[in-house]
């Protein structure tokens, strides 16, 4: 270990300055996180039971979430929900990064657009979902009175007792907070290719879709990547909306997983230990997804470096022991 | 020129569809917000004959009586509440992950790189996931209906050691630390004096995330928090939904407007450094 000037070793001070973190990790995260996977094996419902044991065939609560409709329903809406919003998310964001980025055409008022684009975000869900509601009302809503008014239906739609139509809004409105962050996000991405490359496609005669396709896309590989990564893991999580626009209805037309397993908890059956068992399969799908973008993110340059450290050490190894290394 | 011409025809066609195109997305992202701000000064009746008008009228006060008189959403109270538990857990989420970013960079220790490694591996994993558990648990020690248990967890927040470690490793010179070693200070005289100062830009961006992030969360405060009086705003809102507010169409929309001023007040204030945030957090090595 390097030692510091006049022989005192400040490595403890690294210890101790990290200890809150350990500390509040272990009791609030890493506590919780196996209990809810032992909750998972044991007979653990009804409110303020302490008296539980873990059952005598440990995965029996695994193997009941999973053979359960509601919970199927709710993983195929999660995923159904999280595709119908992610694809249209990032293309539009894709297009608007084009022209925000762009070195031939300027736009004007691109920081108020970005201001415009990005507010959804920030406004609380349970608000949003709400508001939302209301304004998909029947048979007096602002959406149905624009129909109407404009000739489009005859009559108002009953939008949020129908299945399709309530998947479709959960889905927008999830686009509609998501879409500014992610162009934020790409374009960002893209003021971080060097300018150089633009000059010189610039100079060869490329025009702004080869630039494009060409430069932009191939140079945006990893913020893609983080940008469906973390899409996934969050639209994975996806609680706020649909728990408060229908709570899962019409016909659990939009409960999602999280939902499923607040429900399961904390909507009066208080089965914990099935909602348990319900959010350690979440876990394991969530972990895998993680797991690459870990892999993605990985500190490329310290990497780098470690490994010339490595050879530069075996060279001077190889030159101690009197050895060339041509 | 003919090839000028057909050059600057094609660059303005470009530019007409791109701002008509922006300005599609301007009002689908505005247009929500304008009918809640005009439907909270419209009276119920007016809603319902035409639920939509871009014309403010002026029952903004009686739809807030109305809003008095049923007393279940109480947007002061949930505010309040709010307010205690955002700035709690943003406080604390700032100032240990600062802390633990400090312990990471300044310092050479053995399990550095792999706690570092560690931070990485559990950056994305949700808190919902392990709600069950930890529900249980804040409910086996008694702490549920406590503001505590919403507010402590936030001292071990990965994502902010992350980005402060990023910020950090550029902005920190050791040479500083070293010479304020000399002069006797103290190591935790020289992270509270010397460094956390030099954070302070870093500090502001992760505050206003962690600030709003505790304020819009849902999931964890509904399942601790059973007591009326404890409701966060964003538990307040859902009242919204119920019975008793069916046909009260102009008392939602203020309801709502209500819970959402504060949020709107803080973007206009700090949108260029928020979006600055949002940038910054997207890119990665």
């Amino acid at each position: 270990m390097a030692k510091q000037p006049k022989g005192i070793s400040y490595a403890k001070y690294g210890y101790l300055f990290s200890i809150p973190f350990v500390v509040a990790y272990l009791i609030f995260s890493l506590y919780p996180t196996i209990y809810t996977a032992v909750l998972g094996f044991t007979d653990c419902k009804g409110l303020g039971n302490k008296n539980w044991h873990i059952l005598e065939h440990p995965f029996d609560n695994f193997k009941m979430v999973l053979s359960n409709d509601s919970f199927i329903t709710s993983l195929k809406n999660t995923i159904a929900i999280w595709l119908m919003n992610f694809f249209p998310q990032i293309i539009i964001a894709l297009l608007l990064t084009a022209w925000f980025t762009s070195h031939t055409n300027e736009i004007k008022g691109k920081g108020i657009f970005k201001v415009i684009f990005y507010m959804p975000n920030i406004i609380t869900a349970a608000t949003v979902a709400i508001l939302f509601t209301a304004l998909f009302g029947y048979p007096v809503g602002p959406v149905n009175d624009i129909l109407v008014s404009t000739g489009i239906k005859d009559s108002a739609f009953y939008f949020l007792v129908d299945r399709k139509a309530a998947r479709g809004i959960v889905a927008f409105i999830q686009f509609w907070m998501w879409y500014g962050n992610t162009m934020i996000v790409l374009i960002s991405g893209v003021l971080g290719i060097s300018p150089d490359i633009y000059e010189a496609a610039d100079i060869d005669g490329a025009n702004g879709i080869q630039t494009f396709f060409k430069i932009t896309i191939p140079n945006l590989k990893t913020v893609l990547l983080y940008t469906l990564i973390t899409s996934l893991v969050g639209g994975l999580n996806m609680y706020d909306i649909p728990k408060v626009f229908l709570n899962g209805g019409p016909d659990k037309a939009t409960l999602t997983t999280s939902v499923f397993i607040y429900n399961q908890a904390f909507s009066g059956s208080y089965l914990y230990n099935r909602a348990a068992a319900a959010s350690m399969i979440m876990f394991l799908i969530i972990a895998v997804c993680s797991a690459i973008l870990f892999y993605i993110m990985r500190d490329k340059d310290e990497e780098k470096l470690n490994k010339e450290i490595k050879r530069a050490k075996k060279n001077a190894q190889k030159a101690a022991r009197g050895q060339s290394w041509r | 020129m003919a090839v000028v011409d057909k050059k600057s025809a094609g660059t303005i066609a470009f530019k007409v569809s791109a701002y008509v195109f922006c300005a599609l997305l301007t009002v689908m992202s505005l247009l929500p917000f304008i009918i809640m701000i005009v439907n909270s000064t419209r009276s119920s009746v007016q809603i319902q004959q035409h639920a939509i008008s871009l014309i403010p009228s002026k029952y903004l006060f009686s739809n807030f009586e109305v809003l008095k008189d049923k007393q279940m959403f109480s947007p002061i109270r949930g505010f309040i509440n709010s307010i205690i538990i955002s700035t709690g857990s943003t406080i604390c989420n700032i100032y240990f992950s600062t802390m633990t970013a400090f312990a990471l960079v300044a310092y050479d220790w053995r399990l550095r790189k792999p706690f570092f490694t560690f931070i990485m591996a559990i950056l994305m994993i949700p808190a919902q996931l392990t709600s069950i558990g930890f529900y249980q648990f804040m409910y086996s020690i008694g702490m549920n209906n406590n503001f505590l248990a919403l507010i402590l967890p936030s001292i071990a927040a990965p994502t902010t050691v992350f980005f402060m470690r990023q910020y950090m490793i550029p902005s920190l010179p050791m040479e500083i630390l070293q010479s304020a070693r000399i002069d006797g200070a103290s190591e935790f005289r020289i992270f509270n004096q010397i460094a956390l100062p030099m954070m302070k830009p870093a500090m502001a961006t992760q505050a206003i995330f962690s600030f709003v992030g505790s304020w819009n969360n849902l999931m964890l405060p509904s399942i601790l928090l059973t007591k009326n009086n404890l409701y966060t705003m964003p538990m307040m809102v859902q009242l919204l939904t119920g019975d008793t507010y069916k046909t009260e169409y102009g008392a939602v929309y203020l309801g709502l407007l209500l819970t959402v001023i504060p949020l709107l007040v803080v973007y206009f204030l700090l949108s260029k450094y928020i979006i600055a945030g949002v940038a910054l957090g997207g890119v990665k090595g």
